[in-house]
């Protein structure tokens, strides 16, 4: 967990740490790898830039002038006009509505599963590893039609979904993206908790804490910077989602804001500016994620692989 | 009250457990939990176990059991046993199938062979302490952070054959070209995989990065003391040691092939696969979800998708797990 704090306190210092073992070779070479690394990154990020750029222009300018042309004028009335226009709030809450609750979902329940096949010897544990692990790679097409059938088999209640089934609901989202993701997150979560001593949970136990606060206050805080890196990549996977709500959703106005914003492409076709601007904006939250999380999302992962 | 009551019996087993020779590996400390932590335990992976066994078991032996039956997927009572005449027609009377496995393999190739080894590349020249890596960091891995609507339409305005970007610098530089990037048969998988590309270096690069940290240091001065340029302690010395990364980034490449849709779905414009961009999910996907539905034909195509899948998926356990038993 310290090493969360440390990344700033750490920088002006790690940047003179390679000069000692190197003699004065290193800063030309240093000069050549910047060059090489900012040529690379500015290369990944012209296709984003190109897409601001564009979002930034209003249509009649690019249309008289070409796409390709200097700006006559920017502003960001296309990012108003797309808010407005395409019920786009609405969209949002339904991604919301489905992502925060199947995150913490998985998350909680891979954390429970890793616990229990990392802290004790029960015999089938490599099996239980294995049948996540494994479950998380399957290809979602083998399981669609069958997971199809069964949504229209589970009844729930009318206050849960108005169509009185599991399928066409938010419920059947949220219940797919965990159960499905569960593997790749008991799979890192499992080897971060191998790496806590064993003695602190055994002291707990000399001192008669049962297991569920073992759990939830021994071990679950000590998993904070796996926690961050897998909330960090389960947010970017589970939001921008396609393929479920595509085959289970079937009214359009219950889908997640990715795969409705196919059906904004075709609705706004001739304005290409003003879905720039929308698909930009549905990428906010995942960007918001990402940059909160970004310090421990490598520390994070480095402890459920390296070792 | 259950854990004081079970206290006094649990503790004998633990004494006499030293003294045998296998002590490390059968602890007893199963036997030391109460009734309440049995039931705690039970809980909290019974209910993500049946969750798994309902959903996502149950459902892909579901797929093979009606790769073998002929249904159009309205009436369960429709359904067909026909043996294996699915297989037998899509091996030889179905037109996409044998183009679509030479895609997914073209774009296993492609993947395994440039933006992953670049990814690691990228990982390895980032790893060292420089200035700006968190900026270069985010650069390559902004793509994967993308949602899906936003990389498909970065690219449709980059590939569009009137106003992209792709054909206007091309015309300003030898004017007259006019290529239609996602339309014609023989270029569009290589549109798609460039875009995809795109994407899969920045995962690629940020798992390699993390297993670069948990590398032990010392090895790398060592090698550096022996005299190893660059290269040489690269590929002799760090690339072996980080066997488990490897190993997951070479199944996240299978998988991610294998698996490939999303992109190739929303570049090829939603509606099923295009010339020239077929794809096994894809066609899984039309006979599935499509017009007239063909679901024992497309669960077929999905045991097909699986038995690669899980030649894949079991080198990758066997290796994971071989490592634990030591």
């Amino acid at each position: 967990m310290t090493s969360t704090v440390t990344p700033p306190a750490a920088g002006p210092r790690s940047r003179r740490a390679p000069l000692p073992d190197a003699g004065s070779s290193r800063p030309r070479r240093q000069t050549g790898r910047h060059v090489l690394l900012g040529g690379i990154a500015f290369l990944w990020l012209v296709p984003l830039l190109w897409a601001v750029y564009t979002s930034l222009r209003p249509y009649s300018d690019t249309s008289r002038h070409g796409y390709l042309s200097l700006p006559h004028s920017l502003g960001f009335e296309n990012f108003g006009t797309a808010w407005r226009q395409s019920g786009m709030p609405h969209f949002f809450w339904n991604s919301v509505l489905i992502t925060v609750p199947a995150v913490l979902g998985t998350l909680l329940f891979s954390a429970a599963v890793a616990f229990f096949v990392s802290r004790f010897d029960f015999r089938w544990n490599v099996v239980l590893l294995m049948l996540f692990t494994a479950g998380n790679l399957l290809p979602a097409q083998v399981l669609i039609t069958p997971l199809y059938r069964l949504y229209l088999l589970i009844p729930l209640p009318g206050w849960m979904s108005d169509s009185f089934l599991l399928y066409n609901s938010v419920w059947g989202i949220i219940v797919i993206h965990i159960a499905y993701q569960c593997g790749f997150c008991t799979f890192v979560l499992s080897n971060y908790m191998r790496t806590i001593p064993k003695e602190i949970t055994e002291a707990a136990l000399v001192d008669g804490a049962p297991v569920w606060r073992q759990f939830f206050q021994i071990v679950l805080p000590l998993c904070r910077p796996a926690f961050a890196a897998l909330a960090t990549l389960e947010s970017i996977w589970i939001y921008n989602d396609f393929f479920w709500s595509l085959a289970l959703i079937e009214t359009g106005d219950k889908r997640p804001i990715t795969s409705a914003l196919a059906n904004l492409q075709g609705q706004y076709f001739t304005n290409p500016n003003l879905i720039a601007a929308g698909a930009l904006m549905t990428a906010i939250p995942t960007l918001l994620v990402y940059f909160a999380l970004q310090r421990q999302f490598i520390s994070g992962l480095t402890l459920g692989s390296g070792k | 009250m259950s854990s004081v009551r079970s206290a006094p019996p649990a503790a004998p087993p633990r004494a006499p457990a030293p003294a045998r020779p296998d002590a490390p590996r059968a602890r007893p400390r199963p036997l030391r939990l109460g009734r309440g932590d049995r039931l705690f335990l039970t809980v909290i992976v019974g209910v993500p176990l049946l969750a798994l066994l309902v959903f996502v078991w149950l459902p892909a032996l579901a797929s093979v059991g009606l790769s073998f039956t002929s249904w159009d997927g309205i009436e369960p009572s429709d359904i067909r046993w026909v043996g294996l005449d699915n297989y037998q027609e899509i091996f030889t009377n179905y037109p996409p199938f044998w183009p679509a496995v030479q895609h997914n393999v073209i774009w296993l190739l492609f993947t395994a062979l440039l933006p992953t080894p670049f990814g690691i590349f990228l990982a390895y020249q980032l790893d060292r302490k420089i200035r700006f890596t968190r900026f270069y960091q985010t650069a390559i891995f902004l793509p994967m952070v993308l949602s899906l609507a936003v990389v498909g339409f970065i690219w449709e305005i980059i590939y569009n054959p009137d106003n992209g970007l792709l054909n206007g610098v091309l015309n300003g530089a030898a004017p007259g070209h006019h290529i239609d990037w996602l339309g014609d048969p023989d270029l569009n998988l290589w549109a798609v995989l460039i875009a995809s590309a795109w994407r899969h270096t920045g995962y690629i690069m940020i798992l390699y990065l993390a297993g670069l940290k948990g590398f032990d240091p010392a090895l790398k001065e060592a090698a550096s003391l022996d005299g190893a340029n660059g290269r040489q302690t690269f590929l002799r010395v760090v690339f072996p040691a980080l066997k488990p990364v490897n190993i997951i980034i070479l199944v996240v490449t299978v998988m991610e092939s294998l698996r490939a849709f999303d992109i190739v779905y929303v570049l090829g414009g939603g509606v099923g696969s295009k010339p020239g961009m077929e794809l096994l999910s894809l066609l899984i996907t039309d006979n599935i979800i499509g017009e007239s539905s063909h679901i024992g034909y497309g669960s077929a195509l999905a045991v097909v998708l699986l038995i690669v899948s899980l030649l894949a998926i079991g080198t990758f356990l066997a290796q994971t797990f071989r490592k634990e038993d030591q």
